[in-house]
């Protein structure tokens, strides 16, 4: 059986190759975001005009209800992108697929681990769905507390069973995280070729190291936190609950101490995935490598020492917030030294644009741009008029949506041809890179401005004076439609109807990994014998 | 020259460039945010002024960083492009060029830490003063209360759209808001104005008590510069003063439940006399047994 190829069914539900699974999660990641980009979009066309309309017309739901709609899409939109789209398609999706190829191994370390990791996400994600449809705030279905799920909001102001829900999920998806993130750091530690020292290894695998170590130290304390909701909510404890000795200030404390590693687990993936485009289309080696590893170690380490600037205006301590402000601004160094290798990398080399690294280069200008806001924020001077405001959506919607995401477009494009055996349509692709470029920030440049109006986040309707930069924005967020559409035509052309075979090595002799010493697709199994590295 | 008196010389020079530019994005009436705004509110204190330079500070700083990098970017991206550059060169590493680039941004991360954390320490130390205002958020309006002022007590809740479409219900509105102030006062926008006020004093200091009956909520006011969590089961302590005669608003800034957008905050800054006049008035009518019992 070890070395069948099994079919049918059995194939995917039974799966124990990695590459079946990656290309799983895959598929899970683009059905989770296509509902929570749906989500996304039922806000911005309520939040298109002055007013409570859109809402109410298209559900067919009464204004009163339509404000609590409205906070169940924000939570609903913001847990799905994490933990159901941006996790499985980076750390599920390319981590599965390319880590073991990378790396010269057969498969992953445990194998049977790697299927229960994702077959706990599907009923993680029903459960969610079904918190929506259920009893949260009294009267009103479903949770509106935010992604972040602050007590006592999450506590006495949700009694209904839909928080309950909302917890179970989290519970389900972190322990699927969790193993995922066991079976990479096993298997990146015992399972490289002969050869690959730890500081030969592609920087995507050292992204993917980092990334599951942070998994591993960040969630149990999630899993905790959300285990004392829990239990506060249904079994008299009051962790969190004044009258009975408890502190709402403690789940922020914990929230965060998961909540800001969880940010850099997003985007790590994406780092070493742009490292691997921009060497390859520069037809030269990454500039600073073992700089760059080590950027990465430290932006992992310092990320779990800054939480708090998360909660400068609950009422910290002055020389608490001091030293927050401090770490904080000590992340924008390994960060610029990303940054600067990458154009050092392309610099002297000699370039060429496809998509891949159209959006690679776009990665990098945007998070340039979603970075510097972030050192803004890290002050807590500077940070009191624009705390909880639509800069701070506008920021890590430049760092994650305009991030982590062009991080998965950038992947998908640069792999596709590997994964499949097929070309994507070149012409149709660039134009899909273009259009999305030109909607997405037209969607989050103009937040900028109405949060340093002082546009508070997580508004239903807001005062008549930010209108105007409101309207621009959901005009952005129609662009971006027109641009997912495309995405979806794209990726449907390259998987069922292209013609045109991609050869083992795509892109040439820029790309020098191993997976491009393997055909295209891969063989079921692959490495039978293992590469050694010179 | 010191470092210290370098690094204010320059920041000076930056906020007077860029302020000069920005300043004309600002214009705009006190206290509400602008149709079409570009930048912060106007600021309408001490406090909300040097947030503001501090911000247009760092505005100053990140704009020439991110278009420094945009320009290296494009630059890379024509000369090295395949056709001007066929034959890509083998250099991956360069000591001095790493040391530079991690040098430099620590530079810059000096010089802004420098300027910030005086601010903060500005606006969080609760100078001493005479003055207290206690506020309680609830879902979904805000209940104020002046323990210096023979303890009024009463709560401020959002005027309904409904009150912007029909006169009648406005004039109402309106009606009652002069009733309570003592002198003639309109509505001013939708989803920012209350029933009714918060009345202070100009040029005193005030020390805000914030604390919750439910969920969080945080009271926010951009132009004045303050922005606090209320938590139940904690006092927060911040404070504010006003220079001007006027009317700020501000909006709830924590996620609390179904109508966090419809608890605004609205502060009516008036002269101490009036402020006099005010208070007596109110204390006929608002004075709340408890506090007042506690002497505070």
């Amino acid at each position: 059986m070890a070395h069948a190829d099994p079919t049918g069914w059995k194939r995917w539900v039974f799966s124990t190759n990695h590459k079946d699974i990656g290309v799983m999660y895959l598929w899970f990641a683009f059905f989770a975001g296509m509902i929570g980009f749906g989500m996304s979009g039922l806000m911005r066309m309520e939040l298109a005009e002055p007013g409570v309309q859109f809402l109410p017309e298209f559900l067919g739901i009464t204004e009163n209800e339509a404000r609590h709609m409205f906070n169940v899409l924000t939570t609903g939109h913001g847990l799905i992108m994490v933990f159901f789209m941006v996790m499985p398609a980076l750390i599920g999706g390319f981590g599965n697929y390319f880590v073991p190829l990378m790396i010269g191994a057969p498969d992953m370390a445990f194998p049977r681990m790697n299927n229960v990791s994702f077959w706990m996400m599907p009923p993680a994600f029903i459960l969610l769905l079904l918190s929506t449809v259920v009893e949260g705030a009294p009267g009103a279905n479903g949770f509106g507390g935010g992604w972040t799920a602050y007590a006592p909001l999450s506590t006495s102001g949700h009694p209904g069973p839909s928080m309950d829900l909302a917890i179970f999920s989290l519970h389900v998806a972190g322990a699927s995280s969790i193993m995922g993130a066991i079976n990479y750091i096993t298997t990146i530690f015992n399972m490289r070729a002969p050869g690959m020292t730890i500081h030969k290894m592609p920087l995507f695998a050292w992204s993917i190291l980092i990334t599951a170590f942070l998994l591993v130290l960040s969630l149990p304390v999630l899993a905790g936190a959300i285990t004392m909701l829990l239990t506060d909510r249904n079994f008299g404890t009051t962790f969190f609950d004044p009258a009975g000795g408890g502190d709402p200030i403690l789940y922020q404390h914990l929230f965060w101490f998961f909540g800001h590693p969880e940010v850099y687990i997003m985007i790590l993936p994406a780092f070493g995935i742009v490292s691997h485009i921009i060497s390859t289309f520069s037809r030269k080696p990454i500039f600073g490598y073992l700089g760059m590893a080590y950027a990465m170690a430290a932006i992992g380490f310092v990320g779990f020492i800054v939480w708090a600037h998360h909660m400068y205006t609950v009422g910290l301590d002055v020389d608490t917030k001091a030293y927050f402000v401090a770490a904080t601004m000590v992340i924008a160094v390994p960060t610029g030294v990303k940054i600067f290798s990458w154009i050092a990398t392309m610099w002297g080399g000699s370039l060429t644009f496809p998509v891949p690294m159209l959006y690679a280069i776009a990665f990098i200008l945007l998070f340039t741009t979603g970075g510097v806001t972030g050192v803004v924020l890290s002050n807590a001077g500077a940070d009191v008029p624009l705390h909880d405001t639509y800069y701070v959506v506008a920021h890590f919607h430049y760092v994650l949506s305009l991030g982590a995401v062009f991080g998965i477009f950038a992947g998908l494009y640069y792999w596709v041809g590997k994964m499949s055996g097929r070309a994507y349509p070149d012409l149709l692709a660039k134009l899909q890179f273009w259009v999305t470029f030109v909607g997405v920030n037209l969607i989050f440049f103009p937040q900028h401005f109405l949060g340093l109006q002082g546009m508070p986040r997580r508004y239903v309707d807001y005062p008549d004076a930010y209108a105007y930069w409101n309207y621009w924005s959901t005009l952005g967020y129609q662009i971006t439609a027109v641009g997912v559409l495309l995405f979806i035509i794209v990726m449907a052309y390259t998987l069922f109807f292209s013609k045109k075979k991609v050869g083992d090595n795509q892109w040439g002799e820029g790309a020098n990994t191993l997976e491009w010493t393997l055909s295209s697709p891969p063989p079921f199994h692959q490495f039978n014998e293992l590469p050694k590295i010179k | 020259m010191s470092v210290k008196r370098l690094t204010a010389g320059i920041m000076a020079a930056l906020t007077a460039v860029f302020g000069y530019s920005v300043s004309a994005l600002a214009e705009g009436r006190l206290g509400v945010p602008k149709d079409k705004g570009l930048w912060l509110q106007e600021a309408a204190n001490e406090q909300a002024s040097r947030i503001a330079d501090f911000n247009l500070d760092l505005m100053w700083i990140i704009t020439v960083i991110t278009v420094f990098v945009f320009i290296l970017m494009f630059y890379v991206m024509i000369r090295f492009r395949a056709k001007a550059n066929p034959e890509p060169s083998k250099v991956s590493h360069n000591t001095l060029i790493e040391v530079i680039w991690t040098a430099v941004p620590i530079i810059i991360l000096v010089v802004i830490g420098i300027t910030s954390l005086p601010l903060l320490y500005y606006q969080d130390v609760v100078p001493e003063t005479k003055f207290a205002l206690r506020v309680t958020g609830n879902q979904w309006n805000w209940t104020y209360n002046y323990p210096d002022h023979g303890g009024i007590e009463y709560t401020a809740s959002v005027v309904p759209d409904s009150a912007f479409s029909n006169a009648n219900e406005r004039a109402d509105y309106e009606n009652d808001l002069s009733e309570f102030l003592g002198w003639d006062a309109k509505l001013n926008a939708r989803l920012l104005d209350t029933d009714l006020r918060v009345v202070v004093p100009i040029k005193t200091k005030i020390k805000v008590q914030l604390t919750a009956s439910d969920v969080i909520h945080a009271w926010a006011l951009p132009s004045l510069g303050v922005k606090l969590d209320a938590v139940p089961g904690r006092l927060n302590e911040t404070w504010f003063e006003v220079n001007e005669v006027g009317t700020y608003y501000g909006q709830c800034s924590e996620l609390c439940g179904k109508d966090h957008a419809y608890m605004p905050i609205a502060v009516e800054a008036v002269s101490q006399e009036d402020f006099d006049k005010w208070v007596a008035r109110a204390q006929a009518n608002y004075a709340d047994a408890a506090t007042t019992a506690l002497g505070r």
